[in-house]
């Protein structure tokens, strides 16, 4: 196809992607060196039948005006990335210098808020993938077995958590979790405390989330396992069956081995794609104790009085950089396919 | 063809068909926990003294005379107005579902026809931005949307909405139009059709089947969003998700929560609707780029 030819096709596309896909990443890094401009404060003299006071109150007028003047408010360098929020590298090294012992030190850094939803961010990906991929093996499986008639239903029903949006899902199990929905209440009836609820403490909200997100991911790794298990060559499985190899035994020795570069993909996009959790944070109104990066960028954009454009700009780009990292070995498996297709 | 060595043994069907329906307790039974408490009131959906008020419906038999009442349905879509919100929904799906088939259906075809080098790192290019959080092109959007005054309203959500679904779209299309043959249209232009005319009369009749995948992907996209709209959308444009997120916002007037369970019942019974057609199209689209024989 003509150079010429290719273009038009594709300008539309591609014109869509850089505008609202390449631009606002930009936009964002441009943000991120900016910090709100510092609200201009007025002394007014306040007086009342009991006498005078002198307040201070934030000057409107001039604040606004300065607005105007600096929409993005002020240049701030790399400043912000430095800040308590984001790297809090002053935070850090003061804990260095002051802090007793190593797990002191590591206590006060998994305080910091960029830390501690780092530290979320991660243990969803890690802890979440694993189980997904198990189940999904194990679900594909045992599907597969089954009498076609019945395979269509029961895909069908498999693959809803996966279906709707993370916001729905969690909700629908955030209202049986909740303490006065149908789980919570059969937990604290088998355990016995009427008190147990699985908000009550961080690490079982952690658990909580946790669980919910093998259940969203699970659908999603038994469909491509699913799939690929059609593909299995048949021949060996038969020459296995000769030469009496259990049931066991061919799927650990045929069948697993097929599946193996199926089974990275599943592991790269589920680790990609958890990477971003945010919805179920909401849906399960979790933010006091689990928070991740995207729901600090959610948070600085949905502030009460002023958009902390800067701050979101920042953690922004440190996501991105955080995906670029899971991302590399996708691009690489990408780069190797497209040469052994040429 | 099984053997009949390959013969499943009595324990092993046993043990598969409970695990089978244990899972599909676990995927299913939270959609039908939370339908059927839809038609109670909150007393009983959140009950504190026996969760199985929820099935028989005592207070909701106290408070509105029957064991189940349509009460949160009428008023969240007529007082809650998410009538309004279906109608943005449906108006948001509706054109991202068309405007990034039409984009992508030509650059995905550009790209599976083109030979020269460039296409792959466009699709690399393509892939990159797949991978980016939407949270963080939304912080990229959101200072310039204010300041060119085109936030909160439904055309932009949607050009947006249509751009973050390019790179899957054209992924997908580009690995379906690699199916077809070029002979097709490479005959076609030898009997002097321009590469429009090509694309128009012989690869559109051909096209449909992925045509269909990558337009339920795109649907559920913009059907499911809720990063971009709810930070794009002001509180009167919100479409479905914003808003039941909106519903959970006043909680505790306790009415309101039950809006929120019978919207959430309103928005997911469309979308299993479609899906329980399209299912075979949902799987081929998953699982392209992933099995290669």
């Amino acid at each position: 196809m003509p150079h010429k030819t290719f273009f038009w096709f594709f300008f539309p596309s591609g014109l869509a992607m850089l505008l609202f896909i390449g631009l606002p990443i930009i936009s964002s890094f441009f943000q991120s060196l900016h910090i709100e401009p510092e609200q201009i404060l007025m002394e007014v003299e306040k007086c009342d039948p009991f006498g005078c006071k002198t307040e201070t109150k934030v000057d409107i007028e001039a604040t606004s005006k300065l607005q105007e003047e600096q929409p993005l408010g002020r240049f701030n360098g790399l400043g912000t990335y430095g800040d308590r929020n984001h790297l809090a590298f002053d935070q850090i090294k003061e804990a260095w210098n002051n802090s007793a012992s190593m797990s002191d030190f590591i206590d006060i850094i998994l305080n910091l808020p960029f830390y501690k939803a780092l530290l979320f961010t991660l243990t969803f990906c890690f802890a979440v993938t694993p189980p997904v991929v198990v189940l999904g093996f194990i679900v594909a499986l045992s599907i597969n077995t089954l009498t076609k008639s019945l395979k269509g239903p029961t895909i069908f029903g498999v693959i809803l958590p996966m279906i709707v949006t993370p916001l729905i899902g969690s909700l629908v199990l955030f209202w049986m979790i909740d303490a006065k929905g149908i789980l919570g209440a059969t937990i604290q009836y088998l355990f016995d405390d009427p008190n147990l609820s699985l908000k009550s403490s961080s690490q079982l909200t952690w658990i909580t989330l946790i669980i919910y997100g093998i259940w969203h991911n699970t659908p999603f790794a038994f469909v491509v396992f699913y799939a690929a298990l059609q593909t299995v060559p048949q021949d060996p499985i038969e020459a296995a069956i000769i030469d009496g190899a259990s049931r066991y035994e061919r799927v650990r020795h045929i069948v697993i081995p097929h599946l193996y570069p199926v089974a990275t993909f599943i592991i790269l996009i589920c680790l990609m794609d958890n990477f971003r959790v945010l919805e179920p944070i909401i849906g399960f109104a979790a933010e006091g104790v689990a928070q991740s990066l995207s729901w600090m960028i959610y948070n600085d954009l949905r502030s009460e009085n002023k958009m902390l454009f800067g701050s979101a700009g920042a953690t922004s780009m440190l996501t991105i950089i955080g995906v670029a990292f899971l991302l590399t070995p996708v691009l690489i498996r990408t780069w190797r396919e497209f040469r052994t297709e040429r | 063809m099984e053997s009949k060595i390959n013969r499943y043994s009595k324990q092993l069907i046993l043990i598969n068909s409970l695990f089978i329906i244990l899972w599909l307790g676990v995927s299913v039974f939270p959609f039908i926990w939370t339908f059927w408490g839809s038609f109670k009131v909150k007393a009983d959906f959140f009950s504190r003294a026996d969760w199985m008020f929820a099935v028989t419906g005592v207070n909701t038999l106290f408070e509105t005379g029957d064991t189940s009442t349509v009460k949160a349905y009428v008023e969240s879509w007529t007082e809650g107005e998410f009538w309004k919100a279906t109608m943005n929904t449906a108006i948001i799906t509706v054109s991202v579902v068309t405007i990034s088939l039409f984009l992508g259906t030509l650059g995905a075809y550009a790209l599976s026809r083109s030979t020269y080098k460039y296409t792959f790192w466009i699709l690399i290019a393509a892939l990159i931005f797949r991978a980016m959080p939407h949270i963080t092109l939304v912080s990229g959007y959101l200072f310039p949307f204010f300041q060119l005054n085109v936030w909160g309203i439904l055309p932009t959500t949607i050009i947006v909405l249509v751009a973050i679904n390019q790179p899957f779209t054209l992924w997908l299309l580009y690995s379906f139009f690699k199916t077809v043959p070029k002979e097709l249209d490479e005959s076609a232009l030898i009997d002097g059709c321009s590469y429009f005319q090509a694309f128009r009369y012989v690869i559109m009749p051909v096209m449909w089947p992925g045509v269909v995948t990558a337009g339920l992907f795109s649907m559920m996209l913009a059907y499911n969003d809720f990063t971009v709209t709810s930070l794009l959308l002001n509180q009167e444009n919100y479409t479905m998700v914003p808003k039941i997120n909106a519903y959970l916002g006043t909680i505790e007037h306790s009415g309101n929560y039950m809006w929120a369970v019978s919207s959430v019942v309103s928005a997911t019974a469309p979308l299993f609707m479609i899906i329980m057609f399209f299912q075979r199209q949902l799987i081929s689209g998953l699982t392209a780029g992933a099995v290669k024989g």
